[in-house]
Formats: C-alpha cells, structure tokens, sequence
C-alpha cells in the first residue's frame, strides 16, 4: 500500500538530526527502512515526518578503538558480514549477520537500525547481549552509554527517547575465542523462532569463559547466565555441554505463536544452546 | 531443402529458451499495472475486519472531502447495478447458495468484502480517502470451523438457513463400474484390513507473483478491460451477463500476467466495480490490490476433511474405497468453487484397479474468504489421501510401500482401462516409470541407510516417501463438462495466418500467464508449416485479437489449445494446396507437402508456402478458382482427457530433537506424453514439486476465533525459497496419449499432486518406529515435534 503522507528530511549531521528531532514532536528516524517501511505501507505507523540518516557519513563504518570495535549504527549489514575485523574480533557478529534475511535486505538494512527496532525475534539483539556491547546514543543534552542489558527494555521498545539517535555500538574484542550463532526457523528467509548466541573461550579442552544469550526467549534477549556459569571450568565435551545446556531455558517465558508454543521453544532452547556452544568451542 | 546444421529436424523436442522470459523478467513488459492513460483514476476499495457482520451504517462524507477523490461508491448505491458474481457450476440441481455481491449491500460474510470503494485522482489520494470511510457494524457469529459449520451450529449466512450448499455421490455399484463398497469394508473387518483415516487438506492462499490488477477504458468504441486474469474471454462474457453491457462492445485484454494457479481462474468483485467505476465517472479507471488484499480477498484453495476408509485383503490387494469429503466453499461459491471436490472425484483411486469405490461430497459454507480452483483442484487432495493410506496399507501387511503399489495398479498390458470411478485411461506404464524413479534414487541404499540409523538410535531419522499419481488432464470434452452441470465448454480455437513475407502469426485462444505457449505453439507451427521458429509469432489474450477461447487453466492448453493450433496449421497447409496447383499448373494429386514446400512429385517444380502466400497477397495469377486466403480457423473439441501419471520419491531427514524435516533429495519421473519443449515441462516440473512440498511443509491460512486470517502476510504464510528446496532430480517416461494427435498429456499440475504425500510419506516413514503414524500438514517442526512426543507417550 501507499504510506500516508509525512514530510521528509534528509539531514547531513547528527547534529542536524538531532534538532530536527526536536523540531517534530511526531518524527521517526528512517535508517535502512527495512522494517520502518513495510510498516509505514501497511500504515501501521503514520508519522507525520521522516528523517532519513541516510545522508549521515559519520553514523557508518566499521572501527578499531584499542580493547574496542566500534559499529556505526548505520553500517548497512552487507558491510558488517565483510568486515574483517568484525570477523576477527567479534565473529559472533559475522555469523548472525550472515542469517539475516538475504542479501538484498543486508546490503539495505543496518546494524543500529535493526538493534533500534528491538524484534524479539531478530538476530543481532541477542548477539549484542551475549557479547556485552554498549550503545552509544545521542540526544540534546549530549551523548550517553547504555549496557546492552538495558537498552533492550521490551517487544520493539528500548532505552532511546523519542528524540534520541543511536549512534553506534561499542563492543569488546573476544579476540581469539570461538563462536557460533544456531538460528531456528522454518525457510531461509523467515524469522528466528529460537535462536542461540554462543562464544567461548577455551583454556586448554576446559572451556574458560563462555558468553550466551537466546533471542526470541521472551520479550528482550535473555542472557543465559545459569549456562555460562555451569560451562566455566568444565572440558568442551558433549556430555558437559549437553549438562549446562539443560538450563537455558531457566526463567525464560517465551510467546507461543503459529511456530510454537511455550514449551517447545524452551525445549528448543536446550537443544539450541547445546549445539551452539559445542559448535562455538569447536571453532576456539 | 534448406536445414541448417544446428537447426533439430523437429522443433517438437527441441529445448528451446523461451522467447517471452527476457521481458518477463526484466518486467519491461505490460503488467497491468504498468498501463497508463489520460485522465485515469485510481480505485482503492475499503474492506470489512469482520467475518461476520451486518453493516448498519456507512458515513462517506469525510472521504468524499478528501483531496482528489472523485466519487465514494457504496454497495447500497449499487445495489441493482451491480448484479450477482457468477457460479458456473450446479454439481447438484438443488445447489444452495447465497447471492454473490461484487460489494456487500448490508450483510458482510468474511473479512476482506468489500463495502466501499473510493475513486480519486491518485493512487495515493484514494487510499487516503479509503481510510475515512466509516462503517458502522453490528459483528454476528461466525461460522468458521469446518466440520461444525457442516453441522449447521452457526450460520453463515442467515437468509439461507444451512451452510450446506451440496451433497454429492458417486457411488460404483449404483453407476455399475464396480461392486458395493459397504460389502467390501464388511468382509475385510471379517480377516482382511480396513484401514480408517482423517486427513486435513489445509487451506492455502495461491500466493501469485503478481497482485491481482484491473483497467478500464470506458472512453473507446469497445469498453476495454485489462485485467491480470487467466480467463479474458470468461471477465468478457460474465460482464456483459453480469451487468448487463452487450457483449460486442467489450474488449478484454490479458497483457502479461504475473502467475495465477489458478488463483486467477475468477471472474472478481474487483473487475465488476472497476467497470461500474469506470462507467459512472466516464474515465478509466485502475485498480491495483495491496498484497494484503490478496491475501484477504483472492480466492484461496483446498480446505477439506478427508475421511478415508481402505478395505483389503489379508495379502494387500485392496477390495474397496470409500471417501466421505466435507469441502469448505467459503463465504460464497466463485466460478467452479462447487466443483473442486467433484474434480477429485475421479482419481481417489488413483492408478489402481479398486473393485469398489463410494465417494460423498459435502459442500459446506463458511464465513471465510471463498475457496475456488488452486494447483491441481480437487486431485492434489485425492492423490494424497490415496497415496497416504497405501503406505499405512503396506505397513499394516508388512511389505514395500512400492510392493504394496504394484500388486494394486494397472499393468501397462491392461490399457485401456475403464477404472471404477467410470474414466477410461487411455495408456500408462507405471511400471516403468517406478523402476526408473527406484533406479534414480537409489532406493535400496537409502533404505540400508534408513535401517542404519534405526539401528543407532541417530538423533537424525531418515524416511523415504512415494507417490504415485494419474491426473486427468485437457479439460475437456464439453459433453462431459454438460453432463456434470457445468454450464461452459472445453474447446479450444486458434487461427493460423500466413503473411505476405513468409512470417506466420498464430492466434491461440488460451491464455499464458506464465506457461510459455509464445514458444511451445511457435514449436508447434514451424514444424507443421515447416517454416523457421522465429518467424512465427503468438498472439493471445486479446479478445480482439483472440476472438474465441476458453483460455487456460486445468493442464489443458496444449492437449486441447495445442492441438487446435495444428488442426489451423493443417488447414492453411490443405488451402495452399490448389492455388499451389494452379500457379505450378500442376494436378493437385500430384503435390506433396514437406519442409514448407508444395513440391511436384517426381520434378524439381514447388514453391514454398512463403511464396505462396506473397502470390496470394498479389492476387494477380490466381484464377479465382480457390480462394485467396491462406489463414485458417480450427475450433477442437477434445473426444477425451489425457492422463499423465508418475511416480515420485523423497528422502526426507528430521531432526527428533526439534523436529525440523529437510528434504534431502527428490526424484520425480514423470510420463507427461510428447514433450514439445523439454525445458518447459522441466521448468513445470520444478515449481509444481515447490508448491506441493510447500504444502506439505511450509502453507497454511489460519484464522483466528473471530475470523480474521491471522496468516495474512508472508512473514506468516510460509513460501520455500530456492534455499529451502532440494536439488530435484527429474526424469521422464514417454507413453502417448491416445486421445490427442500428438501424443501430449499435459503438465501445468503433476508436480504439484505428486509431491505432497511423497513429503508427509517420507516424515511419516521416518518417525514410524517413534510410534508416529500421521502428521497433520503443514508439517512444522513444532507439529513433528509434538507428533514424537505423543508418538513415545503412546
Ligand atoms: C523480508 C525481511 C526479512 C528479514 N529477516 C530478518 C532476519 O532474519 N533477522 C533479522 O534480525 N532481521 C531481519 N529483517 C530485518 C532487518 O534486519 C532490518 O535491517 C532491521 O529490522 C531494521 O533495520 P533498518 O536499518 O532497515 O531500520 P529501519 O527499518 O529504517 O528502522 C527500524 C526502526 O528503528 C528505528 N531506527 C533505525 N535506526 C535508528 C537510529 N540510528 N537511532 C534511533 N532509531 C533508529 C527506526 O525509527 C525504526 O523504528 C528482515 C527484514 C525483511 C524485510
């Protein structure tokens, strides 16, 4: 369908953003569209103005800031699948990015957008929870650092204010470490039913430190910390792994929906998180 | 003689790429959409949320201040112009059914009816406008479940006191093609097997490429209607039925069309009101649907129960079959909604030799979106319910499900055979189409394979699933179709016109939305004139142009159209013959036709229908003995259907611990007759194993407690990309009609009925040892899941 009509911006600064986000108390931010637009055709959301970052060179790109690599929101996912020191530092990341629906959609949607968005059901909000990212945002009074942990706060709602711009994401370097993203749907294309972020690092054949994080398990990512405390220390076999793995779905309420109920997706949970960390460890 | 070295000596066989795809493709083409004209306006309809309801009031008065909008139409202010949609198809004379609205007048049956439309300048006006329309409903029960509706518990549509709109039999003791079922389940209880099954045929949504799309021109001597249709000259007749307008003064133009399935097998609500649009403001007019809208409003396919009950002997040679089908037509009956269940009837048994067959069809109202012909129509539904319990028939006596097949089916010696659902099939060889399937899938490897991983408990199971298959096919003899009540034909006409410069142009009264006819036909003609492939063009879809057909749907174009184009082909060939006589001032006994040439037996003398038709264009050497003229008309009448058949094997691997099954490799041998074009029937081949796999996998319109279709976009509604299909391995058989010239069958459906139970027989097959003895389709992983879960309880 036809969006309904709004006024569009398309600034050249953050700044600028910023101040047009002031301006229009009824503005949404446009980045890759890939699920503003459907949205505004389906005229599930009217703004009555957008303001496109497209225009925005310094919200893009991929950089190395010491124990930190540095994303710019509006990395489109095509650049961060390619980049080589997303692959070296946080291969988690290259991993799920490459899940994300298909090559005409990444090479359109981006990075911050789709953390921005906050599906449940999406790929990177998890992955970004596992790996301890912070986010980096942008508002009038000036810039602030939000954990991962916090920013996702519910279905498609985080931490950004309504005149707030994501600006990039900090992530730590897990140079070094092993990772896998087991991502559970029905076609290529369709959305994760679970999905399991997993990386380890392995001391020897003892797994040393792991990161685990489940997505569409409830309304934000959920951290699967009973699991990574119960793999520390243990040796990267099946039957460990298999031991830990059965506690990641602890205090999850996932959605039932046509895919499943509750009870399956916890089900899944384990076996996914199983998977993922031996496939992770076996990658260390 | 002038044949090149890479020119075949036949084009009928000849792979060739198609000639429409480069435009097809790059969509630099007439999609409806993509036509523009003068002062055209812009329809946006509004659509009902509820399944059920009374409109008590509309309020249209903010939508006609609107900027740009022309006119806001309701259905009370068309209520007598807008007559009723047709159905063509009384299976019963008694047949019950609601009158059919383009736009509801005050009573509302499924969610997505329309009850109102805007017209405005714009696209984008009209949409807005459309928002602004504002009804007021009083919502009513809806009548949604099948199986309850079938009960009368709630109503669909109160005027008409039942939701039951036929029942139909088909019984084969009481026709005399075979003995009496009841006799035959009676005696298997008594030592043999009866096997007693419910199948769910779920309801899909046809999910063509290109969204249903309509202009009218009113301004022009003929109204001209471009729709993305499969049937123009069905949308030419049924306006000039429906509301009234002569026939002579419409014109119907299918350009290219963007994929049906028979999804566009319709005469719509949406072509009625654009017409009534375009005629009251006097401007053309164009309406393009939302995906959304197609999802709600498009006709959707299957939705029955199947209640299966199999008798047969302790050894597995089956005795009887009967079939109690309770079909949902939806909210209201479309053109051949009536007769979908009742094309399946024929092929409950398949390829087999049944001594006795019952078959009950209920046909039964919801207030869900219509149902109307998909893919296959009425047989994909019969061949899985059949195909499905020949497997559980095979575990029940301990052999092969292959095993099982052969001792049931047709031997190749025993054609033609008058099966006991009445048809004849003219020819088959099933035995050779299942000893090469096995041959290319390996089968008894894969079975090793299959017992291994038993064996070691692997959390992966491998099944394998079969099917095998007949469809009747080159819909077809019109004295059948009257004898079934259906009130249409199932002739074809084409026309062949030589033109000055040796070029040919061929009309063909079906209409290609995808098929490739511009190619096949040209195949067709350059063989039969003997003239180039490239100097033959294909016109369609214009009924100016294409002035009688009965376009395309039901494997028919080129069993029926086809053979058509070649009766006009022959004809052409017989005209030239006296002129040829005169201008070589020869006896015409003394011609013969080959490679293009009316050659002088025994002298070097011809000329070639390129020269004869620059003579005829001239005129001044003929003598007016003959006439002047080398185009032709043929009308044909096909004196029966053809029956291609296969069989088809999937190896299928699911995953026990989350119940995800992956097609690992599929084989389809097919015996489709002649080929024409091998790339087309591949090209056939390959989307029909999509849509059928898709069924069993992936498709699924579902509804919520209030009717509202919850599937409604493709984030919900599942379709397989390349990713998510094997690689398929396609082969063929070759037994020829006898019931054409050529030899042809048809294949616009095979892979489409065969692949579905070869999927389900396959996951089936793979749990069985988990105690798992059916999955309800689509089979999701969470459905297999829970199906290992019972499956271990139990
Ligand atoms: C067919 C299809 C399949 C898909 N499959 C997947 C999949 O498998 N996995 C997956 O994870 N995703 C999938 N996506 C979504 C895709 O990843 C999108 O990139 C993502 O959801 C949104 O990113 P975008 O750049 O397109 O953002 P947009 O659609 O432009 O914006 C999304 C939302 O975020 C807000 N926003 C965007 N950028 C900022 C910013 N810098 N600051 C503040 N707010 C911002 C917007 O205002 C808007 O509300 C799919 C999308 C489609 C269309």
């Amino acid at each position: 369908m036809i969006p309904a009509p709004f006024e569009y911006f398309a600034p050249a600064t953050i700044d600028e953003a910023l101040g047009l986000l002031r301006e229009h108390s009824d503005a949404k931010v446009l980045a890759g569209g890939q699920s503003l637009m459907p949205a505004l055709r389906l005229r599930l959301a009217a703004p009555d103005t957008i303001v496109d970052l497209g225009k925005i060179d310094e919200l893009r790109g991929v950089r190395d800031d010491g124990d930190v690599l540095v994303i710019g929101a509006m990395t489109p996912h095509s650049v961060v699948q390619a980049s080589p020191a997303v692959n070296e530092h946080a291969r988690l990341i290259s991993l799920a990015t490459a899940t994300v629906g298909d090559p005409q959609i990444r090479h359109r949607g981006t990075f911050g957008g789709s953390l921005a968005h906050a599906d449940p059901a999406a790929d990177l909000p998890a992955v970004a929870v596992a790996l301890d990212a912070s986010f980096v945002i942008a508002g009038t009074q000036g810039r602030r650092t939000v954990s991962a942990a916090d920013f996702f706060q519910g279905v498609f709602s985080t931490a950004l204010g309504e005149d707030e711009l994501l600006v990039e994401v900090r992530v730590p370097k897990y140079t070094g470490w092993g990772a896998h993203y087991e991502k559970f749907n029905r076609v290529a294309q369709a959305w994760s039913i679970v999905s399991v972020a997993a990386a380890v690092r392995l001391d020897g054949d003892s797994i040393a430190e792991a990161r685990v994080a489940l997505g569409n398990m409830g309304s934000t990512p959920v951290r699967a910390t009973a699991v990574e405390e119960a793999l520390v220390g243990r040796p990267a076999t099946a039957d460990a792994v298999r031991e830990a793995a059965a506690r990641a779905a602890d205090g999850t309420s996932p959605v039932t929906d046509l895919n499943g109920d509750a009870d399956y997706r916890r089900h899944l949970a384990t076996v996914l998180t199983r998977r993922a960390v031996l496939a992770a460890a076996g990658t260390a | 003689m002038t044949t090149t070295e890479d020119r075949p000596a036949t084009e009928i066989g000849n792979p060739r790429r198609r000639k429409e795809d480069a435009r097809l493709i790059t969509g630099r083409t007439r999609w409806t959409d993509n036509i523009v004209l003068p002062g055209m306006q812009h329809i946006a309809m509004v659509r009902s949320p509820f399944a059920h309801a009374r409109i008590t009031s509309i309020d249209t008065e903010a939508a006609r201040a609107s900027t740009g909008v022309v006119a806001v139409i309701t259905g009370a202010d068309i209520a007598d112009e807008q007559g009723a949609l047709p159905n063509a198809w009384a299976v019963v004379s008694d047949q019950q059914a609601p009158v059919h609205p383009s736009m509801a007048v005050d009573h509302v049956a499924f969610a997505g009816e329309i009850v109102a439309m805007v017209v405005a300048r714009t696209a984008a006006e009209a949409n807005d406008a459309a928002e602004l329309v504002d009804v007021d409903y009083e919502e009513l029960a809806p009548a949604l479940e099948l199986r309850a509706a079938a009960r009368d518990e709630v109503i669909a549509h109160p005027d008409l006191g039942t939701n039951v709109s036929a029942v139909w039999a088909y019984d084969s003791a009481e026709s005399g093609t075979g003995g009496d079922v009841e006799a035959a389940i009676a005696a298997a209880r008594d030592g043999g097997i009866v096997i007693e099954r419910e199948f769910r045929q779920q309801r899909l949504i046809p999910a063509f490429m290109e969204p249903r799309a309509i202009v009218v021109d009113p301004t022009t001597e003929q109204m001209t209607v471009w729709s993305s249709t499969q049937v123009p000259h069905f949308v030419k007749i049924f306006i000039a039925l429906v509301l009234g307008i002569p026939e002579h003064k419409i014109r119907v133009i299918a350009p290219d069309v963007g994929g049906g399935f028979g999804g566009k097998l319709q005469f719509t609500p949406e072509e009625v009101l654009t017409v009534i649009a375009a005629r009251r403001t006097g401007k053309p007019c164009k309406y393009c649907e939302t995906r959304s809208e197609s999802f709600m409003a498009a006709h959707h396919g299957r939705d029955q129960w199947q209640q299966v009950t199999l008798a047969a002997n302790a050894d597995g040679t089956v005795t009887g079959l009967k079939v109690e089908l309770t079909a949902d037509m939806g909210a209201y009956l479309g053109l051949v909604t009536s007769a979908i269940p009742l094309l399946g009837a024929f092929m409950y048994n398949g390829i087999y030799k049944f001594p006795s067959y019952h078959l009950g069809i209920t046909n039964v109202f919801t207030n869900k979106t219509w149902t109307d012909a998909y893919r296959g129509a009425g047989r994909p539904e019969a061949t899985y319910a059949i195909e499905r319990v020949m497997d559980e028939l095979a575990v029940r006596v301990g052999v092969d499900p292959l095993e099982i097949r052969e001792r049931n089916w047709i031997k190749h010696e025993e054609f033609p055979f008058s099966t006991v659902s009445g048809l004849q099939y003219d020819s088959g060889n099933y035995e050779a189409a299942t000893a090469k399937a096995r041959d290319l899938f390996r089968y008894d490897d894969l079975r090793k394979e299959q017992a291994e991983r038993r064996e070691s408990g692997d959390p992966v199971q491998l099944g394998i699933g079969i099917s095998t298959y007949t469809e009747m096919c080159g819909l077809a003899p019109s004295r059948w179709l009257g004898s079934m009540g259906y009130v249409g034909g199932g002739w074809e006409h084409a026309a062949v016109r030589m033109l000055p410069t040796g070029k040919v142009e061929v009309v063909t009264g079906t209409s290609p939305h995808g098929q490739g006819h511009e190619t096949a036909w040209s195949q067709l003609v350059a063989d039969r004139l003997g003239v180039a492939f490239e100097d033959v063009e294909v016109l369609h879809g214009d009924t100016q142009v294409a002035v009688r057909g009965l376009d395309t749907y039901g494997s028919r174009s080129l069993a029926v159209g086809g053979m058509a184009v070649l009766a006009a082909a022959d004809k052409v060939i017989e005209k030239a013959k006296p002129i040829a006589a005169q201008l070589l001032e020869a006896n015409a006994d003394d011609l013969e036709f080959s490679a293009g040439r009316y050659g002088v037996r025994g002298t070097d003398a011809g000329l070639t229908l390129a020269e004869l038709a620059f003579a005829v264009f001239q005129g001044h050497k003929l003598d007016g003995s003959a006439e002047g003229c080398l185009d032709a008309d043929a009308t044909l009448d096909p004196d029966d259907f053809s029956f291609p058949h296969g069989t088809h094997l999937c190896a299928v691997e699911v995953d026990t611990e989350t119940g995800l099954s992956t097609i690992r490799s599929y084989v389809s041998v097919d015996d489709v007759g002649v080929v024409v074009n091998p790339l087309i029937v591949e090209g056939q081949v390959h989307g029909g194993l999509a849509q059928g796999i898709a069924q069993a996998l992936y498709e699924e319109a579902v509804h919520d407690d209030s009717g509202t279709l919850i599937s409604g976009s493709f984030d919900q509604y599942l379709l397989p990309g390349a990713p998510d299909l094997p690689r398929f391995e396609t082969a063929r058989t070759e037994t020829p009609a006898t019931t054409n010239q050529l030899g042809v069958k048809g294949v616009g459906e095979a892979g489409t009925i065969a692949s579905t139970p070869a999927v389900v027989n396959a996951i089936v097959d793979a749990l069985r040892p988990l105690g798992v003895t059916d999955v309800t389709m689509p089979c999701t992983p969470y459905r297999v899941w829970k199906a290992i879960q019972e499956g271990e309880q139990s």
